[in-house]
């Protein structure tokens, strides 16, 4: 069945981004890896139907959220291998954890009945019965979230910001640092 | 798939020194979350006709603000402290 045969590959080049995001010690490697593993959601998007989350999710995450982090690494010089090592002093419990929850949703979708299966021919879903549900049906939840975005975003400004008073002397030590908000 | 990816994702929360390592875990999460609506929608009991791509639009924004809020605090933590680590920035500890 070649869907599945397509969907198989996708699914491994996702899983290999997913666990080299997570291993990669240079966080350069490591956000690069990322895009790869957000490409190939969006190709699983695309193979499910849903045509329009397919390219939103190209051009939000591989496009905008991988550049912010690559430059939120640049920033923090995060691209420098630290000497003591990548992983943080208990790293084991949570590889245990991980481990745990990742039989345990295994087990709960291999017992879980599918109830209904999808079409056979994987239909493309028209962008404009999209845009109708989102502006009539689901308009003030779209509201809502433009605020939030608004509000976010203008907090991370804030977050990121200097100050003009305080950027001159922020080479200082470490523990008196000139951060004042 | 999903779950995998979910795993993965949390492993790199847990396990990675990095402040920006672990916020890559939190997108892989996201991300695995999403991807269980879609399929979750096209293969599930019906329901509304379009609630499944439309909650994972409403997802993807609100994930992209948390993703700029967490970047923002990592780099204000790593003026103050002159690090990304998160074993360091423990200021809190009692």
């Amino acid at each position: 069945m070649e869907m599945s045969l397509v969907f198989g590959l996708t699914a491994l080049v996702t899983l290999a981004g997913a666990v080299a995001a997570v291993t990669m010690r240079n966080l350069i490697h490591a956000a690069l890896a990322l895009a790869v593993t957000f490409a190939g959601v969006a190709a699983v998007y695309l193979q499910l139907g849903a045509e329009f989350l397919g390219f939103a999710q190209v051009l939000i995450y591989v496009g905008a959220v991988a550049i912010l982090i690559v430059f939120a690494v640049l920033l923090t010089r995060g691209g420098e291998v630290p000497v003591g090592g990548v992983h943080a002093c208990g790293w084991w419990v949570g590889v245990l954890v991980a481990l745990a929850v990742l039989g345990t949703l295994g087990w709960a979708a291999g017992s879980a009945e599918v109830a209904g299966h999808g079409p056979e021919v994987m239909a493309t879903l028209p962008v404009r019965e999209l845009g109708e549900a989102l502006l009539v049906r689901w308009v003030v939840p779209l509201q809502v979230l433009g605020v939030l975005l608004t509000a976010a975003l203008i907090g991370a400004v804030l977050l990121a910001w200097r100050g003009p008073e305080t950027g001159a002397k922020s080479e200082g030590n470490a523990e008196e640092g000139s951060w004042t908000r | 798939m999903s779950a995998g990816l979910f795993a993965v994702g949390l492993a790199g929360v847990l396990i990675r020194r990095n402040a920006i390592a672990v916020l890559i875990g939190v997108e892989l999460m996201l991300n695995a979350a999403n991807l269980n609506f879609v399929a979750f929608w096209r293969y599930g009991a019906g329901g509304e006709a379009w609630s499944g791509p439309v909650f994972v639009l409403f997802a993807i924004a609100v994930a992209a603000a948390e993703a700029a809020v967490g970047l923002a605090l990592v780099i204000a933590i790593y003026r103050h402290y002159r690090t990304a680590n998160v074993d360091e920035v423990d200021r809190l500890k009692g």
